[in-house]
């Protein structure tokens, strides 16, 4: 083994000097481009799409404004001097919230269970077949593609106003949601023991069962668990096309200016959100520490 | 009654295996050799379909085991149990669980799923276990055990496969010298005792040597050794394994200069070696 060279050649070390500033230089300019895309392509469509900054900054005081009013009771005292007037309708509102809570609760059980069967499907490495697998991929996108006010819109006119539609939609789009998720996880899982089940002759669905579920189980929990907490999120505006849920009283507060009644549900919802984001949290990292069993 | 004619696999425009013959009667065990990328690994993974067949018949009685699908193929997969280097168990799932997969086969679906075993299937893995000293541990997670006893329990999951044929990728290439001892004794002793035929893989020649009946050569996919162990000189081996013969000829001797020399492609090897076919 020689010794690293302290010395190098001066012609050499140019040469391999240019070689590596040109390289470098390459590279920048590289990214210079792309930011200078970036900028050109957000300003196109900011123009196309009549975003006017001015608009914001001419309005931005009546933003403030409805922020501030909403604080405030009818009798001009801001809300927290009389919580009790505030709060008026507490009883209706925590029902409503309960209810919010459930049809997000029911939305992403039933959201998961397809998620759970149709990810197998759609994992490239575990897939029966080809177009089984494409199939399954088209139909996740599509669940995923449309808001969940947009399925709740259809549902409401199908099934009438209430919990149903919400439930519905949510399930529907955290099935696309999840499953696009859990296929992901499903892909990324140590063949090996598949190939150990497969090799005894077993089935597809008992390969999976045990080849497969038992290592991806713990971060199908994390990711359902964070799905209800976006689900509770979205089921808070269920409400507003009449599908269930706190959002109803939401939306009328808005459309009737009950001004104190506004800022009374939205504090409400965000403590919710609050809750269970710590609730699930703490879950997950429990899981994380101990592992799930299969 | 296993018998390969002229069996090929290609992966790309490499041929993995290439037109390998031989007829394994019930009852041998059969020590694959070569060098690493010989094509071992392959030839095994396409008895047990893990790999297609690319060319060539692989048959065991009336079944032709490249065309078989849906439960026939898996129906020959419970007959010839695998094993593999990394024991492919599934580590989440007690030992008892990983051994009882071996009984799927013959269980339905929905009952596998639901983990409804009978209890004549738990007492089988249970009893596979405790034949390897190993039914202490039938609650323990598979993935808490060292690797010696993890691969005793890949070999009780494919006892309670009742299979015919046993097929042992590398099984001991991944353990310490006791194990390795352990888990060729239980191969051999399931063979002796039970009639199984064994297939092993292995990369050492004096494993090969001391528990094998029977010694397959392969060399870059060609079947170029067939014979039983005490014929097979060093001599012979040395030209088998090329570079890689210092490790496991085990001779302290070293190597003649000619044998790092010569190219990897045109390895010569007496055409005694190859069967008539």
């Amino acid at each position: 083994m020689s010794a690293l060279p302290s010395a190098i050649e001066p012609a050499r070390l140019a040469t391999l000097d240019r070689g590596y500033r040109e390289a470098v230089r390459a590279r920048r300019s590289r990214a210079v481009l792309i930011g200078l895309a970036i900028v050109l392509c957000t300003m196109l469509s900011a123009i196309s799409a009549e975003v006017e900054p001015a608009t914001l900054f001419a309005n931005i005081g009546k933003f403030t404004s409805y922020i501030g009013r909403i604080f405030v009771l009818e009798n001009g005292q801001p809300v927290w001097t009389r919580p009790a007037e505030w709060f008026w309708g507490l009883e209706d509102w925590l029902s409503l919230l309960l209810e919010t809570v459930l049809i997000a609760y029911v939305g992403t059980a039933l959201g998961t269970a397809g998620a759970v069967v149709l990810a197998f499907f759609a994992a490239a490495n575990l897939s029966p077949h080809p177009v089984l697998r494409a199939v399954t991929r088209r139909w996740l996108e599509f669940c995923r593609t449309f808001p969940e006010l947009v399925f709740a819109l259809i549902f409401v006119i199908a099934f009438g106003l209430g919990p149903l539609p919400g439930v519905l939609a949510i399930a529907i789009h955290s099935m696309g949601a999840l499953g696009k998720l859990f296929s992901e996880v499903a892909e990324n899982i140590d063949l090996k023991p598949v190939e150990g089940v497969a090799a005894t002759g077993a089935s597809w669905p008992v390969v999976v069962r045990f080849g497969a579920l038992p290592q991806v189980l713990p971060n199908f929990v994390s990711y359902t668990l964070l799905r209800f907490e976006i689900n509770v999120r979205g089921a808070s505006v269920m409400g507003f096309v009449g599908a269930g849920g706190i959002g109803q009283d939401l939306i009328e507060a808005i459309r009737k200016f009950y001004y104190a009644d506004v800022s009374a549900i939205l504090v409400l919802i965000i403590v919710t959100v609050a809750l269970i984001d710590f609730i699930t949290e703490r879950v997950r990292h429990r899981l994380g520490d101990s592992g799930a069993p299969a | 009654m296993l018998r390969l004619q002229q069996v090929t696999k290609r992966f790309g425009d490499k041929k993995a295996v290439d037109g390998v013959s031989a007829v394994i009667p019930k009852g041998q065990l059969v020590g694959v050799i070569g060098r690493s990328g010989a094509g071992k690994s392959t030839l095994l993974r396409m008895v047990n379909r893990l790999e297609t067949v690319t060319e060539g018949r692989i048959t065991c009685g009336q079944i032709n085991v490249g065309t078989l699908s849906g439960r026939h193929l898996r129906a020959w997969r419970a007959r010839c149990a695998m094993i593999f280097q990394q024991f492919n168990l599934v580590g989440r799932l007690d030992v008892l669980t990983n051994v009882l997969i071996g009984r799927s086969f013959g269980v339905s679906t929905g009952r596998s799923l639901l983990k409804l075993w009978t209890d004549a299937d738990r007492t089988r893995a249970l009893a596979a276990l405790d034949r390897f000293d190993m039914a202490h541990l039938a609650a323990q997670r598979a993935d808490t055990l060292s690797g010696g006893q993890q691969q005793r329990v890949a070999i009780a999951r494919a006892l309670v496969q009742e299979p015919d044929i046993i097929l042992a990728d590398e099984p001991v290439a991944s353990l310490d010298p006791r194990n390795t001892r352990l888990v060729m004794d239980a191969l051999q002793a399931i063979n002796r005792e039970l009639g199984i035929t064994v297939v092993c893989n292995l990369h050492s020649l004096d494993l090969a040597r001391e528990y094998c009946d029977r010694l397959l050569g392969l060399a870059a996919g060609r079947l170029v050794l067939d014979e039983a162990p005490n014929a097979l000189s060093n001599a012979r081996a040395r030209e088998l394994y090329g570079l890689e013969a210092a490790d496991v000829v085990g001779e302290p001797e070293t190597l003649p200069v000619a044998a790092y020399a010569m190219p990897l492609g045109s390895l010569s090897v007496a055409p005694s070696g190859v069967p008539a076919q």
